[in-house]
Formats: C-alpha cells, structure tokens, sequence
C-alpha cells in the first residue's frame, strides 16, 4: 500500500520534472528572426543577435555547463574564477562558524531565560525588538565595526540563526512538564544535574526544531549576504556570473543552493528525530 | 498513639483571594502515624489532599505549621520520603530500568554501573516487570507504567512513601493486582505509606486508619477511622468481614453528607484531638459523634442496609 503509493508518487514526480523540462526546452528555442547587420557589428553583438538564439538558456545547455563544473568542482583560477566545491564550501563555512557561535550562545541563554521568569521578564523587550530586525540590516554596522567583509557576514549570520534557537529553546525548558521537575525534586537531584538530565531531554526536541528553522534562514541570508560583501562563497558566484551574463550558471548555482539547504535540513531534522521520544 | 513517626502539626494552607483577603485551602490540620502505619486520607476533590501531600512530600510548603518525620522537621524534598504521582511521571526517555537506575544513582551517587542495575533489578523484580527492563514508558501499559513508578519509589528505600492517587487512572481490574501489589509489599517490607484516594474500597483494603476531611475551602480533618478488619485481610473474602459494611457506610455518609454539614453541626471540633472512630465496634467510639452518624456505624452487621 505505502510501497505503492510511493512508486505512484515517484511517477508523477517524473513526469513533472519532464513536462517542466520539456516547456523550458520548448520556450528557449531559437525563434526570433535574425537581423541583418555587418560582420564587424556582429562581433560585437552576441549569439541572440546573430544566430535569434534565446539569451535565456535551455535544459541542454544548462545540462552540459553543470557536467562541466561537477568534473572540476575544486580548480582555482584566480579570484573569480573558482570551481562551484570551493564557492560552496565557503559558504557552508560561513555558515557553520556563525551557526555554531549561535548555538553557544542561544542555548545557555535560553535554558536561563527558561529556568528563571526574571530573566525572561527582563530580556523579553530586548529580544522583541531585535528579533524582526532584517539581518541584511546589521551589515553595515557590522563592516564599521569588525572591519572585516569575511567576520561580517559571519556576523550576519549569528545574528540571524540565533533568535529561533534562543526563543524555541527559552520556551522548551520553560514547558518541561512539572512533574518530570518534581521527580527530579523528590530524588533531591542538584540543578545542574537536574538541567541536564530531566531538562536537557524534554526540551531537546523543542531546541533542535528551533535549530532547524534556523539552518534554514542562515542559508537563506547567507546568499544575501555573500552579495553584498563579495569575494568568494556562493552569494557572491551567482553574483559575478549575473555580471558576466551567465544565465547558465546563474541557474546552477540556483539548483545547487537549493540542494546543499535540503541537505542541510535533512541532517537537523536527522537529528531531531534521534532525541525525539514517544510520550 | 505512642510512636509518632509521621507527625504533621497544625499546618494550614492559605492562598491570596481575588480581591484581597486570603482562602483557606485547609487549617489546623494535626495528624500523626506510626512507622510501618499506611494512612489513607479521604475527600472531595478542593479539600487540599493533594497540597497535603505535597507538603508531607516537600514539594509545597505549608503556611503556617510544620511536619516532623522521624524526629525532624521536614525541609524540602528528600530521598528519605518517595512520592508515586498520579501520572506515574516517568522520564520517556529513559527506559523501564534507565528510570528507576536514575533514582538509586540519586541516592547512592558512588555506586558503579552494576552495582545500581542490580540493585534497579532487584526492584523491577519486585514489581513483576522482569523482562520488561529494556522497554520504554511509550511501550508500556498503564499499569505497568504505575509499576515502574512503584519500584522507582520502592528502590531508594524510603522511609515513607506517598502516593497521589495512584490507581485513579487505571481500570478496575488493574487497580485490583496493584493494590494486592502494594499491600504485599508494605507488609512484607514494613514499609509507613501515606496515599490520597478517592476510592472507598481502596482505602478499606490498604488503610490501617483512614482520614477524613471535610470539604474545602477551610477543609479540616474531621474523624481518624480505624480499620477494624484483619491485618491478614484479603481482597476476595474482604465484604464478607462482620464490620465492612460498617466500615463502608461509615466512610460512605461521611462523603455523602456530612462532609458538607460538619463544620457547622460540630462547632466545638477540635483539630488537635480528632475524635476516633472504629465503625463496627461501638464501644470504641471515643469522641462524641453526632446522633446519625452512630446510626451510620451501626447498621446491621452482617448485612447491608441498601435501602434506607
């Protein structure tokens, strides 16, 4: 029943992804009518010019330029010229720096806004007004201060991946059922061994869906961010190859965003399920 | 009563009303219990049974008054006095052994691995769980739930266990093998246990003495019934004891009535000696009872009066 309802799904997933392939390939089709003009200008003019061809590329062509990145994922040929593993893997490293600073910190502070109603009181303004705050917003700032483009958006990313892991794990430990705390209690358990093991394993489910949400916006800013203080990383790829009028790439590195933000999804919600507990 | 093991004293809980002024949950309550005693108290719900015990548990502190357990004043929780809660409040993740190893390492903190699974073992044992260790709660039924909560309780060796309506959750016939259970193992272990109940029959099986409150707001405790039945009494031949219909329609007017009147109808109660009462056997009647509840002690003896 399930097998089949998968296999069934599978199909339809197929024939999407080919009807889509299909129109893309159909739409960009070379139909335009060539103009007449001198061979010099020519020159100067492109292949839409010249051959009608579409500026926009088809599933071919997008096809063939991604066979040719996947071969050489890693060369380094000078500042914009790198393969699509290096643009990527300084992006991710971004990424994990600033999530794993975000982590350090929004989890202790969440256990103490969770534990103790006067700080919660206390901090609930600060974090209202800070947390709709655009984390683009922080760059400039960020760049006076740190004087580093590369620390910057590191920045940015803490900024950003750190409301929803302080809020979700604030709110986690708040909730822990009662009774688990007054077993805790009865047994004369101290409060560090009590936060650890009564605490810890009843709020982990709520901590590790707030570090999911925020693995998903890290990747969302990190492209954003990368835009803005160039030089290397993903961002900056899509970027640079919108100024060299590279559809073709823009497009790939579209499609690889998206997979390395499912991977990185599917290793939280991974680890979700591992400290996840039937009631 | 001469050894007072358990000794609450005039303790009183109050709480800020709506408005100004304060509500008395309960006061003056004075109750005392002898080591190896099981105690049970009976009441509607509001009349603070629970805040009782969570006092006696040092999981809430009363407002005025104090406990002594063992010749101590009772200062927060303890390893000394274990609490079976209602929901059996098991970690889910920890397994059927995780759980009750996680209260023995509390207790004895030096204890190496083995030492705190065997002796876990022992209690798991105890409570016919053997071969269930390695389970989860989320596996488990209800009252297999309730009986890790016992062994948990059981495994720190307390001096006292108290128990929130640890059956009320369960189906009758489940309840039944749970009783047996903590009957065999209170006698067997000489264990002083103290349980809330709502449930009459329950309290006449386990109890030794049962105590009853009036309703709440301002509850107080208005009678001590000692239980006239056999220490060796058993569930199946238990309503065919001469004194069990005394017994019970004691208990059972009492709730049904003059739980609500008796503040008013005994205006000279008083909560330090709270009269005695041992239904069944009248000429042990101690403190003065009102007329209808003489009539309720004595109905026929042997049989029950069902109409009335």
């Amino acid at each position: 029943m399930t097998s089949s309802l998968r296999f069934r799904a599978a199909i339809v997933s197929v024939v999407l992804f080919a009807a889509f392939i299909g129109i893309w390939h159909l739409a960009t089709r070379q139909t335009a009518s060539v103009a007449n003009m001198s061979p010099e200008y020519a020159k100067l003019m492109g292949v839409t010019a010249t051959q009608g061809k579409s500026a926009m590329p088809g599933p071919a062509d997008v096809g063939a330029k991604l066979w040719e990145h996947l071969k050489r994922p890693f060369y380094d040929n000078g500042p914009n010229d790198k393969g699509l593993g290096i643009q990527l893997a300084y992006s991710i490293g971004r990424v994990g720096l600033g999530y794993l600073i975000a982590v350090f910190v929004a989890i202790p502070l969440g256990f103490m806004i969770g534990m103790s109603p006067l700080i919660s009181k206390a901090l609930d303004p600060f974090i209202q007004v800070l947390k709709p705050i655009s984390p683009l917003a922080w760059m400039p700032l960020a760049l006076y201060t740190i004087k580093d483009s590369s620390i910057s958006a590191i920045f940015v990313i803490f900024i950003c991946s750190v409301w929803p892991m302080l809020l979700n794990t604030a709110f986690g430990v708040a909730s822990v059922r009662k009774e688990w705390i007054n077993v805790a209690r009865t047994l004369e358990v101290g409060t560090i061994r009590r936060a650890f093991t009564v605490i810890l394993p009843a709020a982990a489910p709520t901590i590790l869906t707030g570090m999911r949400i925020s693995i998903g916006i890290a990747w969302l800013v990190i492209v954003a961010a990368e835009m803005l203080v160039g030089g290397t990383g993903i961002g900056y790829f899509v970027w640079n190859e919108w100024n060299n009028l590279s559809i073709s790439n823009v497009i790939i590195a579209i499609l690889l965003i998206g997979v390395v933000g499912m991977l990185l999804d599917q290793v939280l919600a991974r680890f979700t399920r591992m400290v996840t507990f039937p009631e | 009563m001469t050894d007072k093991f358990i000794s609450v004293e005039g303790i009183a809980k109050r709480y800020p009303a709506v408005g100004g002024g304060t509500t008395t949950v309960f006061e003056s309550f004075w109750l005392s219990m002898a080591r190896g005693e099981f105690g049970c108290v009976i009441g509607h719900s509001g009349c603070g049974k629970t805040t009782v015990l969570n006092i006696l548990a040092g999981l809430d502190e009363p407002s005025e008054g104090t406990v002594i357990v063992d010749g101590q004043g009772i200062e927060g929780t303890s390893l000394d006095r274990a609490v079976i809660f209602q929901s059996h409040a098991l970690l889910p993740w920890r397994t059927v052994l995780g759980n009750v190893a996680y209260a023995v390492t509390s207790k004895w903190r030096s204890w190496d691995r083995a030492k705190v699974k065997a002796h876990a073992q022992k209690f798991i044992d105890l409570v016919g769980l053997t071969g269930s260790e390695h389970k989860r709660p989320s596996e488990l039924s209800g009252g297999m739930k309730q009986r890790v909560g016992i062994a948990r309780a059981l495994s720190i060796t307390p001096k006292i266990m108290l128990m929130d309506e640890p059956f009320s959750a369960l189906d009758a016939l489940t309840r039944g093998t749970l009783q047996d259970e903590v009957r065999r193992i209170c006698l067997e272990t000489g264990q002083t246990a103290f349980m809330i109940t709502h449930d009459v029959d329950e309290a006449i099986y386990l109890a030794d003495r049962i105590f009853l409150m009036t309703n709440g707001p301002g509850a107080v405790l208005a009678e001590v019934v000692e239980n006239p039945l056999p220490k060796d009494r058993g569930r199946i031949d238990l309503h065919r004891h001469p004194y069990y219909y005394a017994l019970r329609n004691h208990i059972v007017d009492f709730l049904v009535s003059r739980s609500k009147t008796f503040a008013a109808e005994n205006p000279t109660h008083d909560p330090r000696h709270v009269p005695v009462v041992r239904p069944g056997k009248p000429e042990l009647v101690i403190a003065a009872v009102s007329e209808d509840s003489q009539q309720a002690s004595w109905p026929g003896l042997s049989r029950p009066s069902t109409s009335s």
